[in-house]
């Protein structure tokens, strides 16, 4: 037992936010006496938090490089007017729509980038000014109106569902197919990586630990599936946030790109002197941004269904806050696509809670404040005690 | 003079994975130089670090005795008001501050909160005339080469009224030149009954000016010499540090020299800021394989310049010269290019320049080469490990495995990762910027061999020290640097120190 509580402190500052997620969705569900978890509630949650999702996972990136970006809701404004100027004004064929807002989210970014790679303008005043320019850019595209509504097919980017092939029509049942052939890939590679470890002489959480945390994740995912299968199923952004969360981490942990973003956010002299090519990494991670924003602010106008001048304001603050609530470091270098996701997941799943409560969105801003204070502090408080 | 200044008693400090004390028992009299050694991650900067507040009271076992009183710091402010005062091995000035702000910062001399800057700089001035440096207390620190800014650190301890003054190995980065003078200034506190630790891994620095010497090794205490009563010899305290006898500081050479490998000739590179000054002139050099070739010359003389310049244009403005490598004209405008034309650069400030500290040994030793280790750009994970491992075990490199992140390794260790990560991406030309910069003679030793062996393998090698008997000791060539021209050049059997000087001078 002692050894069980010894590993668990040892992986307080790995789990400590999923821990803290855990805890504040039982809080909220017992505060709004389980409307929280209501298969209707979790689908909602997904689908109002997709877009800040998405741009963690890219702001990450840039965090981790060592800038920062403030014009991501900004870019997803812009990129939504766009689409929806092309979709409305011009009948542009929606999936036509989507790539070419995609490149230019991308082509947005990579812009920012340049400014502050090649330039050296700090990328806070490089973001400062897109938050501006964007912002000015979409009043001027949508002449102050809001428009929409949108095609179909492009409204099913937000409330589409996956089909069931094999359900009755009442329990979605490919859900929970699709929700055992994912955990039954975790456990394979999770068992995997232990025996590499045992095999090299690292140090390795007790086997009891081990299961105990496979179990938790098998149970998690299988209570969303659930949850989710009982209302229509997978929503098509899930599957979306799910493959990029899944190519991000990969990534970030096993490739060569993602662990030189790492050094060059860490040591940014012994990066290049290494022969990382910095500022092109740079560029590529405000690319990459630009362009996951681009696909939020897609998202964000599907789900409206309608561009307003107003879209994704102060989104930028969600996305850095979620980053930074997942353990991701404020001087670059450190930080995690999963962590990212959870933190993002925090502010969502707080967002909700304090919505169905009723607590107006005044408070809420303040309590959210106070939350990301508290978890970076936690942060450091732990790395303080090491 | 025997009376007992400071009595550390039974200190134990752990780490996450390492006992770096464990149980050490460490005294200083009144008014004396007591040098403290060991191996890197011995354990010395940890020690002192206990005794300066550094790591609070509470955070390790034992206790610290100082003047009488038992003391327990929660910070340095605690010990500095004791007059305990840490010169840290990596220098803590403010670089864009003058000298005389840098010199009472914390420690203002002010009237309500309103700086007095006519006292400042009067006590600035005096203080500066203590440690004999001859500067205005109004340049900027970064301005002043790293001896002086040594020299300054001190004079910001006096300030403090220092009792007993302690030195995280303050020789590493100076010149002998530097090095003399600062020791000569601990020689005259100590009559001033001022005592000091002095940490060093230049023994014969230690030999010449500690009264006492304790020894350190892995994290205990091994014996501490009275220097007083008897003559001690570097024999004896290698002894004590490695455990064993070290015959020879040398190993034996025996590299066959091949044809020029690497040529560079006109080469010419100014100050990336101030326009006007030219940093290297007209740099001419010729490098075999097989040759351990020497660069010797003072800080600032442009040998860091030169290797910098020559590595991708790391440092400097307006390159211009030749270089050929194998015979061939190269093209070394970026670092990638350097490291395809086979050139490799261990830079002398491995915090800076060579090390992502928040990242583990691991991650540091492949950072250069990644492509090795990996497959269509996703990393080999088990490969990448048994390759680290490997490099661990041939520099043997103290950490507790090799995912440690290097912020926590002593600073010879650290040293050792740099040196695995450039040698891991398989150059003929390496450059070696002061290479054994803070590193224990043992290991000193093995990475001799390791150049000697890189030698032998036909490669050419460049060391950059501004330790002479080094130079002389591992060099078949050595070229001298003074003012950012070639003033010389030597033979390995022609070479002395006397020569050297002579035209560095
Ligand atoms: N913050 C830390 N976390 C974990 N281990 C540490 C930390 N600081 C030091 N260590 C370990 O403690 C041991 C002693 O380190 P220390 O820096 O005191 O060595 P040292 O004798 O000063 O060596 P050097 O001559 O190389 O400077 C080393 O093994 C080092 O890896
Ligand atoms: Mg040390």
């Amino acid at each position: 037992m002692s050894s069980i509580i010894k590993a668990f402190k040892a992986n307080v500052r790995q789990y400590g936010m999923l821990i803290a997620l855990i805890v504040i969705m039982l809080f909220f569900e017992i505060i709004t006496q389980g409307i929280l978890l209501k298969p209707l509630n979790i689908t909602n949650l997904v689908l109002q938090n997709s877009y800040i999702l998405i741009m963690a996972i890219g702001m990450l990136l840039v965090i981790v490089a060592g800038h920062i970006d403030l014009s991501v809701g900004s870019i997803c404004a812009f990129i939504g007017s766009t689409a929806a100027v092309m979709m409305v004004q011009y009948h542009v064929n929606a999936a036509v729509t989507v790539i070419a807002c995609l490149i230019l989210g991308a082509l947005i970014g990579a812009w920012q980038g340049f400014w502050v790679a090649y330039i050296k303008i700090p990328s806070f005043i490089v973001t400062l000014a897109g938050m501006l320019v964007f912002r000015g850019l979409t009043l001027v595209m949508l002449q102050g109106l809001s428009v929409g509504p949108f095609p179909k097919e492009f409204q099913m980017i937000s409330s589409g569902f996956i089909p069931d092939f094999l359900g009755n029509g009442e329990f979605h049942l490919t859900t929970m197919l699709i929700a055992v052939l994912f955990l039954a890939a975790v456990i394979f590679f999770d068992i995997r990586a232990r025996r590499k470890r045992i095999e090299y002489g690292f140090d390795v959480p007790p086997f009891g630990v081990f299961l105990l945390r496979n179990a938790g994740i098998c149970a998690a995912v299988l209570f969303i599936c659930w949850l989710l299968a009982s209302y229509k199923g997978l929503p098509n952004v899930l599957i979306i946030l799910f493959a990029l969360t899944v190519i991000y981490a990969f990534i970030t942990t096993q490739t060569v790109t993602g662990r030189r973003i790492y050094a060059l956010g860490g040591n940014e002299k012994a990066a290049k002197l290494s022969g990382v090519k910095t500022k092109r990494l740079v560029l590529l991670t405000f690319a990459n941004l630009g362009l996951l924003s681009a696909l939020a602010g897609l998202v964000f106008a599907a789900r409206l269904n309608v561009a307003t001048p107003k879209a994704g304001t102060g989104f930028e603050l969600d996305v850095i806050a979620a980053c930074f609530i997942g353990g991701a470091s404020a001087t670059g270098g450190v930080g995690t696509v999963i962590g990212a996701i959870i933190g993002a997941l925090v502010m969502g799943v707080m967002n909700n809670g304090m919505s169905i409560m009723g607590i107006g969105i005044d408070w809420q801003q303040a309590i959210k404040g106070m939350v990301l204070l508290l978890a970076v502090f936690f942060d450091v408080y732990n790395k303080s005690k090491n | 003079m025997s009376d007992v200044i400071l009595s550390m008693r039974g200190i134990t400090k752990t780490f996450p994975g390492v006992k770096a004390l464990d149980n050490v028992n460490f005294d200083v009299r009144q008014g004396e130089i007591h040098a403290l050694v060991g191996e890197n991650g011995a354990g010395k900067s940890t020690l002192m670090k206990v005794l300066s507040g550094i790591y609070p009271h509470g955070d390790y076992e034992g206790q610290i005795i100082y003047q009488g009183k038992e003391c327990r710091f929660r910070e340095i402010a605690d010990s500095e008001k004791a007059g305990i005062v840490i010169i840290h091995q990596e220098l803590a000035l403010i670089p864009f501050l003058s000298i005389a702000e840098n010199i009472f910062l914390g420690n203002e001399r002010h009237s309500f909160g309103v700086i007095d800057w006519g006292k400042t700089r009067a006590e600035a001035q005096k203080l500066l005339e203590t440690v004999g440096l001859s500067e205005s207390p109004n340049t900027l620190v970064t301005d002043i080469g790293v001896g002086k800014q040594q020299l300054v650190e001190i004079a910001k301890a006096l300030s403090k009224e220092v009792q007993l003054l302690i030195l995280d190995e303050p020789t590493a980065t100076l010149n002998e030149n530097d090095s003399d003078k600062l020791l000569k200034l601990l020689l005259r506190f100590k009559e001033q009954g001022i005592s000091s630790i002095l940490i060093s891994h230049k023994l014969n620095e230690v030999e010449r000016v500690a009264d006492s010497i304790t020894i350190l090794r892995d994290g205990k205490t091994i014996e501490t010499l009275d220097c007083t009563t008897g003559e001690i010899n570097e024999d004896q305290i290698i002894r004590g540090m490695v455990g064993r006898d070290l015959t020879n500081r040398f190993p034996r050479r025996g590299a066959k020299i091949g044809e020029v490998i690497l040529e560079v000739r006109d080469w010419t590179v100014r100050h990336p800021l101030h326009e006007n000054r030219t940093v290297v002139d007209k740099a001419n050099l010729t490098l075999r394989r097989g040759e351990v070739l020497g660069i010797a010359g003072l800080m600032g003389s442009g040998r860091t310049e030169l290797a910098m310049s020559l590595f991708g244009q790391s440092y400097g403005r307006d390159i211009t010269g030749q270089a050929f490598i194998r015979g061939a004209q190269a093209d070394l405008s970026t670092v990638n290019k350097a490291i395809d034309a086979g050139l490799a650069y261990v830079t002398e400030d491995r915090k800076t320049y060579g090390l992502v500290l928040d990242e583990d040994v691991k991650n540091n030793i492949t950072l250069v080469n990644l492509e090795e280790v990996s497959n269509s750009h996703i990393i080999d994970q088990n490969k990448e490990i048994h390759l680290a491992n490997e490099y661990r075990g041939k520099f043997n490199i103290k950490c507790s495995n090799i995912l440690q992140k290097t912020v926590n390794l002593s600073g010879g260790n650290q040293q050792k990762v740099v040196l695995s990560k450039w040698l891991f991406a398989g150059p003929d030309i390496l450059i070696l910027d002061e290479p054994t910069r803070g590193i224990d003679v043992g290991a000193k030793y093995e990475i001799y061999v390791i150049i000697n062996k890189l030698a032998e393998e036909g490669k050419g090698v460049i060391v950059i020290s501004s330790e002479l008997p080094e130079i002389l000791g591992l060099c078949d060539r050595i070229y001298v640097m003074s003012e950012g021209k070639v003033a010389g050049e030597l033979n390995a059997a022609e070479a002395s120190q006397e020569k050297i000087m002579r035209y560095i001078l």
